[in-house]
């Protein structure tokens, strides 16, 4: 097998499909534990109210039913609060007021679903029957869910920590002189903006499995995570559930995550504590009802956004100011995501002199808000491109080269932003997605839809992002309570076959084929002797997971650098066994060999060789296997530009994506075949945001949207096939030149939608998602505008 | 409790379950199927999908009482000899999956499509027939380029049988 059929920038199909297809991938909620319990929570109803009283004694005489835990108990136990461990200063130097957060209250729910108490029981319908009977009394209190609304004078109060609500007052980049931009411009286009609040909706719900053996005092959990060795620790470390080498965790197949899985929830913590408190395995699924409920959400903002144009229509300043909700509690990196997260994007892809951002965080009785696939970067984007395009047309340049005037052409680019992009062409994803769309055509193709009735309209996004999070020494300087680098370990077999062991996770991103093309690439070794280990803390050291699309850029490069130590040894061997020197080894297609000589050694027999250590050099210790640690040096910048068309009938409002052109630059690639799926994916939950997807509670804090009955879940007939293309400049920060492609989908493609419905309707006045009331709203108030002027 | 015998995947299964007990808690936990998964409470998401007797059943919405005396393929049952059947073959091909939970059910829900609708297929009728089926990873995209492959390798094969 050559490199070059499995390696890098092959279109492999996953190795990881055949368990997938026939039935055999295996979920947390698919282990089972010899006399295993099962556990169904008791929720609030109520958005906010104090719990006055919790009689449990139905309950706990019911069939089945082991134990029935409370908040009491559990605050008895020592079991520590949640936490959010990204620390945020305000702008005049206070920290964020985080509120307590206990996996189960006793004294004051915030949000409807919260947990109040548990129940195990020796079948899910028992403990659920079980849940049912525990009553509790509420004193129900006033509400408020809207983050403006919990920032007004006399609003319901959720912590006391938190006076008026306000977790943080952020702000970044200089004020003064984004003023002056705005002082003396030419032009000013201001909006208010609106990203709407979205519920992550893995296809798998979250799940526990925990096992406390008394014996060993060791604990194990089975849980729905994105990165098992992050909530050892948290769980280790804050919570005191156990010490880190007395709890093993294993997240086994993922069925999806997006962010939500990231973090760690009250009822992964109660299942572990339960499990010791009743000296069973306790089991508990989430049903989507809870996923709705308790999963973290993701975006929620309202903004201002003023950019300032000189004569020329080149950008002079941005002026932002956001008010974010994150819910009723901080989430574990809640407090990261409207801040170091979103307004460090705010650049763009432009060159801008200055700009200012003003965050505010707010706690409402919603649930947590956290990251969810893109993670403040769609909330930038979708800001900066609805602006960019505004812009465009009040002065009346066309979008894209409006756009094209004030594109970043040097690099590295500071930005005013914290951000110094690295490399990137976007002249050549713009071009590249103009000629696909056929730009030029679009006038014509806008009058045939006419001849039918239908209003086109077509929409731009030239999106940036940041990726591989991250530097650990920036982070922490900038908050964050963890180092964002990555590890890996190579073992080399000694028949030859590679394993090797990484602290990235894999919940549908393919690690087990893409990871494998890198040592296929690097050794010349077939796929098939290699294998991918990850999600259990008794097999990989230590890692920080996947999120933020840093598996390639992050999680590979950690895997590079064990290879090169793996390589080194080998070919020190090879050159000690076949009496050569060791420059001039080299290693092609599988074997090793001599420059200039017909001598050589297959890869397994220097595997061997290292193994029997009959004939070592001297010095060298036996064996072949090497770890490495990565950190990055920079933040990385996957950036592109989307085309959407869109058509509208005016009289339904409904509109259908005729076409949707994506060009990408995600550096090196290592599967076209997977890196496309993933901009699939993005693509269709950036569309549902756009058009389809709400969480939506009323003013008492009720999630109405709370199931697939009410929340629009984009299904195939809403979405079209897509048009996918890719240009690249490698990104020089890492040994791959990878730059991540999980989210971009995601991030770039909200306002591509918006922007090509408000050019078809001739209104701009459009807040997500654009259902087919809401266009038919806009298209009658815009010709109501119309007719009064 | 009622007694429930039913042949799954050609094999007869019996047990005494609940009377509420239903038919994807029957596979899981009685017949220690696991590939059958539940992504939702509201018989949206298509995770479940099964066949009973050849029709493809949510089977969150069914009880397993209901079933009984049926014939039951689950996901676990659609290869055969250790060959892929040519619908899970193709979503391996097209990259139709990605995390794997909402596969099982997207396979059985696409191979009854095909039964019911011959092939091969084209795109916005096998949109369509996916009303019922939520995938959060795929866009869709390959799911749909994966069906129309195998819908038309299906038709051929069912043309040369002819």
């Amino acid at each position: 097998m050559t490199s070059s059929a499995e390696g890098i920038g092959a279109r492999v199909t996953r190795r990881e499909d055949k368990r997938f297809v026939t039935g055999k991938g295996r979920y947390t909620d698919d282990m089972t534990v010899p006399g295993m319990a099962h556990a169904a929570f008791v929720r609030s109803p109520h958005a906010h109210a104090k719990v006055t009283s919790l009689d449990a004694s139905a309950a706990r005489a019911m069939p089945g039913v082991e134990a029935v835990l409370t908040s009491e108990e559990l605050v008895a136990d020592g079991v520590g609060n949640l936490i959010c461990g990204w620390m945020i200063h305000s702008k005049d130097g206070s920290p964020m007021k985080m509120g307590a957060w206990r996996a189960l209250e006793g004294d004051t729910v915030r949000h409807v679903g919260q947990a109040v108490a548990v129940v195990v029981a020796d079948t899910p319908a028992r403990a659920r029957d079980a849940a049912d009977a525990v009553v509790v009394e509420y004193e129900p209190l006033d509400a408020v869910v809207d983050a403006l609304d919990a920032l007004k004078p006399g609003a319901p109060q959720l912590h006391p920590e938190a006076e008026g609500n306000l977790i943080y007052d952020w702000e970044i980049g200089d004020q003064a002189t984004t003023d002056a931009a705005f002082a003396s411009a030419a032009h000013v286009t201001r909006m208010e903006i609106r990203n709407n609040r979205l519920v992550p909706n893995a296809m798998e719900p979250r799940a526990a499995l925990a096992s406390y053996d008394e014996a060993e005092e060791h604990y194990t959990l089975w849980t729905t995570s994105q990165n098992p060795h992050v909530a050892r620790l948290v769980l280790s470390a804050f919570y005191n559930i156990a010490p880190e080498h007395k709890l093993r965790v294993i997240a086994p197949d993922v069925g999806g995550g997006f962010g939500s899985k990231i973090f760690i929830y009250p009822e992964e913590m109660v299942c572990l504590w339960a499990s010791k408190k009743t000296g069973l395995p306790v089991k508990w699924a989430a049903d989507r009802t809870e996923a709705f409920l308790t999963d973290a959400h993701g975006r929620d903002h309202h903004s201002e956004a003023e950019l300032a144009l000189d004569a020329d229509n080149r950008i002079t300043g941005f002026r932002v100011k956001t008010v974010a909700n994150l819910g009723a509690y901080m989430s574990l990196f809640s407090s990261s995501v409207p801040t170091y997260l979103y307004a460090t994007l705010l650049s763009g892809q432009y060159a801008i002199p200055a700009i200012h951002a003003n965050v505010k965080a707010v706690y409402t009785n919603t649930t947590p808000v956290d990251a969810y696939r893109g993670a403040g970067r769609p909330e930038a984007t979708y800001l900066v491109e609805r602006v960019m395009e505004t812009a465009a047309r009040e002065v009346g340049m066309d979008p894209a080269e409006f756009r094209r005037k004030n594109f970043v052409r040097s690099f590295p680019h500071q930005t005013p932003v914290i951000m110094c992009y690295d490399a990137g062409d976007y002249d050549a994803s713009l071009d590249a997605a103009l000629q696909a769309i056929d730009y030029a055509g679009f006038a014509a193709r806008k009058a045939e839809a006419a001849s039918r009735g239908k209003l086109r309209g077509i929409g731009f996004s030239c999106y940036i992002e940041a990726c591989g999070i991250a530097p650990s020494q920036a982070v922490g300087s900038l908050g964050a309570g963890v180092g964002l680098w990555e590890s890996a370990e190579v073992r080399v077999n000694p028949v030859g076959t590679i394993e090797v062991l990484t602290g990235s996770h894999s919940h549908g991103q393919g690690h087990e084929t893409t990871f494998a093309q890198l040592v296929s690439d690097r050794f010349g070794v077939g796929l098939d002797t290699v294998s991918i280990v990850h999600g259990d803390t008794d097999k990989v050291q230590f890692g920080m997971g996947t999120y933020g699309s840093r598996s390639g850029a992050v999680g590979m490069s950690a895997i590079v650098k064990a290879l090169d130590k793996v390589e080194a040894k080998a070919k020190k061997l090879a050159a000690h066994l076949m009496e050569a020197a060791e420059g001039d080894i080299t290693l092609e297609g599988g074997t090793f060999k001599v420059a200039g000589t017909d001598k050589e050694l297959p890869f397994f027999q220097v595997a061997l060789a290292a193994y029997t250590a009959h004939n070592m050099p001297e010095g060298m210790e036996p064996g072949l296997k090497e770890g490495a640690f990565y950190d990055p040096t920079n933040f990385t910048f996957p950036a592109g530009t989307y085309i959407c068309e869109v058509e509208i009938d005016p009289d339904t409002g409904k509109t259908e994506i005729v076409d949707f052109v994506a060009a990408d630059d995600f550096g090196t690639i290592i599967n076209p075949m997977i890196v496309e799926g993933q901009v699939h994916g993005g693509l269709t939950q950036g569309i549902g945001q756009a058009l389809l997807e709400n969480a939506a509670y009323d003013e008492d804090g009720q999630l109405l949207s709370g199931s697939y009955m009410d929340y629009c879940m984009p299904r195939a007939d809403d979405v079209p096939s897509y048009r996918l293309m890719t240009t690249v400049t490698t990104c020089p920060g890492n040994p791959l030149g990878m730059k991540g492609c999980g989210e971009a989908g995601a991030i770039g493609s909200p306002p591509a939608v918006i922007n090509a419905i408000t050019d078809a309707i001739g209104s701009n006045d459009l807040v997500m998602p654009a259902t087919p009331a809401a266009v038919w709203q806009a298209i009658r108030q815009g010709r109501t505008a119309e007719a009064a002027e | 409790m009622a007694d429930v015998t039913m042949t799954v995947n050609g094999k007869t299964v019996s047990k005494t379950v609940e009377d509420r007990t239903l038919l994807v808690q029957f596979l899981r936990e009685g017949a220690g199927l696991t590939g059958t998964h539940v992504g939702c409470d509201t018989s949206q998401c298509g995770a479940c999908v099964v066949h009973v007797d050849g029709k493809a059943v949510k089977s969150c919405t069914m009880l397993a009482a209901q079933a009984a005396g049926s014939e039951v393929t689950t996901i676990e049952g659609l290869a055969s000899g250790g060959e892929l059947h040519p619908v899970q073959a193709a979503f391996r091909e097209h990259h139709g999956l990605q995390c794997g939970f909402c596969t099982p059910g997207m396979i059985m829900a696409a191979v009854d499509m095909i039964n019911r609708l011959g092939g091969p297929l084209d795109e916005a009728t096998i949109r369509a027939e996916l009303e019922g089926n939520i995938c959060r990873c795929t866009g869709y995209h390959n799911i749909v380029k994966a069906i129309a492959a195998a819908s038309a390798e299906m038709a051929g094969v069912r043309t040369a049988a002819e």
